[in-house]
């Protein structure tokens, strides 16, 4: 070899050096590689990340007070709420020109709905207040101190004019804390009245009814799984279309047949009645309430433990169990030591996928649930489709996204994300 | 691999006495219905074993046996609970017949290593009824709708006269109130027309980027997949929550600013929203079938000279076409499948058929539900058996399983 070999760098066949020729493919082929992606991740971005950006956004934004009564905002500042006194004069005028002008826009009734939601009574109060300021002249209609509490005595209470500046910010923690049965008071975060406690229980229901349905999933799965990986191939096939087949199958159709089955003139009823193990009378009541959700879903849920379950089971060669007992393992021994702890693997994955999917769920509970059986998403949907209450469903949405990514986190680190399989 | 047991025949008593165990427990159902329950269990057991002792001891003779027990139980049914009992006597005279003789000759162990002891046995056999108890949960909710959608009244179970199978139980009428009934038409051809166009708008959009994942050199890959993936992550009912904050802003934009027709502006939130729905599948499906596949096949195509797109077209597509049209299936599926996300997005005249079955489920509920499911399940069955067919072509494409 010459020695300029050692320094003269090695070209490529077009006579740039071959590192920076390679390396230019090298960029190449990234940029066709993120070329191909890029239409679908745009779409992605616009159709499905912002909208969720824009929820996370909408559980703290809170700029309709600020916007309709920007004077009242502006002059409260320099009221100090826990004095216990009422404002001044500059507040009340500030107010009336506002609710004057809110008024004749007709926008007056959306921040009074929004002020409802923490202390009732203020939806109307601002109706009837708006009613009589329009006729009012800002100029030399004052005082309207007196006027105002003429009006309605509410606006001598200092709790209406606390209410107001607590929640005149733009971004507010507010609907987070009602999300957890608390409400935002002069005096700092506190729980909420009595009756109106109800999140928390059904945060609490969400978890302890997906625990049970997971753990329903888990002991109706497993027997399934193991048979489906311990059979003959061909027959092993013909097992997994009945389970494929619900899996397939809409889930309108398996919650509407569900309804069918368990109802009080249902045909299981019917059944225990003909069979004489039940009075008629006495049926029993199996849907709307707790059991009616529990057996519909894990009846729905079943074949993403079984599926998980089966390819773990697959792989775990039969002649461990064999070689245990002749070692002299009981059949117990045997497969508690041995066949089991190879199977956990499928186990949590089966789980965790199960267990994210119960707490999101929304159709079945809501119609087989009546009110006992009922999830957090239903009260989702309640706040944003009826009491259109849209930052309390966007902040209780956002804890149960967040609570999901943890899991999914989890479920990452132990099986992967690109290894989700669909039917086998 | 089968074990080869030498099987005998087995005691009579111990026949006689599985043979009481399954009487008495037969007897206990039937005269529980009649509200003569140890009479039955007492009766059953008798009958039983009687009929095991004529059979083995007295004929001997298998076949004859066994068209003896068929006869006489479906005669005994016939004449105490009509045709159905008539029927239900054909099945339980098929299994009393086999039974007796499974267990008689032994046959039983036939299947199972010589070598298991009697309880590993029986807990072989629990251990089937036990799965077989649980595939009857998983499959019997599908099963019953279907009968019930024939039920010629309004009833969400099954009426005497159905169990009778007597032909005045049962009609079509579900079913032409399901193609007559306005809202169910316009739900179903709502339907029909949001499946596809959101299912084309993934497959094409979905297809490109797995094959840019499946390229070696992608930055930030995992991140990416992530985002792909994550409308399949995220729980529907939060997809739906930002979807109708989001998307009816950009409505009002499109209707005001734009002009856009109110009606055409509602199909588009919801194709999109479905679309971005089926994503994932594609994207899992499709890089799972290009994993298989093999790129030096497309370095042969450019080397004879042809461009990228010939290429795609004549030597990856048809290979990895299967899993393409799988990926299609399951977003078609999503979409048509889906409730939440369109009950948050659309509008009345959106309406899709699960919807109209949601709304159809919590108010007025009327057995046209039931005949929709029925066609609904025998669409999915359609959809499992062509998802197969694919799986198998595509293996055999592939080359992973031998032909």
């Amino acid at each position: 070899m010459s020695a300029s070999s050692y320094t003269a760098p090695i070209l490529a066949a077009d006579g740039t050096p071959l590192k920076k020729s390679l390396s230019r493919a090298l960029r190449q082929q990234k940029r066709r590689a993120l070329m191909l992606i890029a239409p679908l991740l745009i779409f992605i971005f616009v159709a499905f990340i912002m909208p969720i950006v824009s929820m996370l956004f909408r559980s703290v934004e809170n700029d309709i007070v600020a916007n309709t009564l920007p004077q009242t905002v502006m002059a409260l500042q320099s009221w100090d709420a826990e004095t216990g006194e009422l404002p001044g004069e500059d507040v009340y005028a500030a107010f009336a020109s506002d609710i004057k002008i809110a008024a004749k826009a007709k926008i007056h009734t959306k921040v009074g709905l929004r002020l409802n939601y923490e202390q009732s009574g203020i939806a109307s109060l601002f109706k009837k207040t708006a009613r009589k300021a329009k006729k009012w002249d800002m100029e030399t209609g004052g005082p309207f101190k007196e006027k105002l509490i003429g009006v309605h005595k509410n606006w001598g209470k200092t709790e209406i004019w606390q209410t107001l500046k607590i929640h005149s910010s733009r971004y507010t923690t507010g609907y987070f804390l009602n999300a957890i049965d608390m409400r935002k008071t002069a005096m700092g975060p506190q729980r909420q009245a009595e009756d109106k406690q109800i999140l928390l229980l059904l945060f609490q229901r969400t978890l302890i009814m997906s625990l049970v349905i997971t753990g329903s999933c888990i002991l109706l799965g497993y027997p399934v799984a193991w048979l489906l990986a311990n059979v003959p191939v061909r027959q092993a096939n013909l097992l997994l279309i009945l389970v494929l087949l619900p899996f397939w199958t809409s889930l309108l159709v398996r919650t509407s047949a569900w309804k069918v089955m368990l109802q009080q003139q249902g045909v299981i009823n019917d059944l225990l009645v003909q069979l004489g193990m039940v009075a008629d009378g006495a049926r029993l009541v199996m849907i709307n309430n707790q059991t009616g959700t529990i057996v519909a879903m894990t009846h729905i849920l079943l074949p993403f433990m079984i599926l998980p379950m089966y390819s773990v089971m697959q792989t775990i060669p039969p002649t461990y169990l064999r070689a245990a007992k002749s070692l002299g393992a009981t059949d117990w021994t045997a497969f508690w030591r041995v066949y089991f702890p190879q199977t956990v693997p499928g186990i949590g994955a089966g789980s965790i996928l199960v267990f994210i999917l119960a707490i999101g769920y929304y159709i079945t509970p809501e119609i087989v649930g009546g009110t006992k059986g009922v999830f957090i998403s239903n009260r989702i949907a309640y706040s944003i489709l009826k009491s259109l209450n849209w930052g309390l469903g966007a902040a209780l949405a956002t804890i149960l996204l967040v609570a999901v990514l943890i899991l999914y986190w989890a479920y990452d680190k132990m099986v992967g994300i690109d290894n989700v399989k669909l039917g086998g | 691999m089968a074990a080869l047991t030498v099987i005998s025949r087995k005691p009579l008593s111990f026949v006689f006495c599985s043979m009481a165990i399954l009487g008495a427990f037969a007897g206990l159902l039937i005269g529980m219905a009649l509200n003569v329950a140890p009479l039955g269990l007492i009766c059953g057991a008798v009958l039983s074993v009687g009929l095991s002792f004529v059979v083995l001891s007295v004929m001997d003779n298998e076949k004859i046996a066994r068209w003896g027990l068929l006869a006489f139980w479906s005669v005994c049914g016939l004449f105490s609970f009509g045709l159905a009992g008539g029927l239900a006597g054909i099945l339980w005279g098929w299994f009393f017949g086999w039974f007796v003789f499974w267990l008689f000759e032994g046959r039983y162990r036939a299947r199972l290593q010589p070598y298991l002891s009697p309880k590993q046995v029986l807990w072989h056999f629990s251990f089937r009824v036990i799965c077989g108890a649980i595939f009857t949960y998983l499959i019997t909710p599908i099963i019953v709708v279907m009968p019930l959608s024939f039920n010629s009244q309004d009833f969400f179970t099954f009426t005497p006269e159905m169990l009778q199978f007597d032909p005045a139980g049962y009609s079509l009428k579900h079913y032409k109130d399901f193609l007559n009934n306005n809202e169910w038409q316009r739900s179903f051809k709502n339907s029909l027309m949001i499946a596809p166009i959101a299912t084309i708008i993934s497959v094409c959009l979905g297809t490109l980027a797995a094959i840019g994942l499946s390229q070696s050199h992608v930055p930030f890959k995992r991140l990416i997949m992530a985002l792909l993936i994550s409308p399949m992550i995220v729980p529907l009912i939060i997809s739906a929550t930002g979807m109708f904050f989001f998307y009816a802003s950009v409505g009002n934009f499109l209707e005001n600013s734009l002009g856009i027709d109110k009606n055409f502006v509602g199909y588009v939130k919801v194709v999109l929203a479905h679309s971005v729905l089926g994503i994932p599948f594609v994207i899992i499906t499709v890089t799972a079938t290009l994993v298989g596949f093999d790129n030096s096949l497309t370095r042969a195509a450019a080397n004879m000279g042809a461009d990228p797109i010939t290429t795609f077209f004549k030597v990856q597509m048809p290979l990895i076409l299967p899993g393409v049209i799988s990926g299609g299936l399951f977003a078609f599926i999503t979409s048509f499948d889906e409730v939440v996300v369109i009950m948050f997005v659309g509008s009345a005249s959106q309406k899709t058929l699960p919807w109209q079955m949601f709304t159809g489920l919590r108010e007025q509920i009327s057995p046209t539900i039931l005949a929709v499911a029925t066609i609904l399940v025998v669409f999915s069955i359609v959809l499992l058996a062509t998802l197969e067919l694919l799986r198998r072509r595509s293996e055999k494409l592939r080359g992973l399983s031998p032909i």
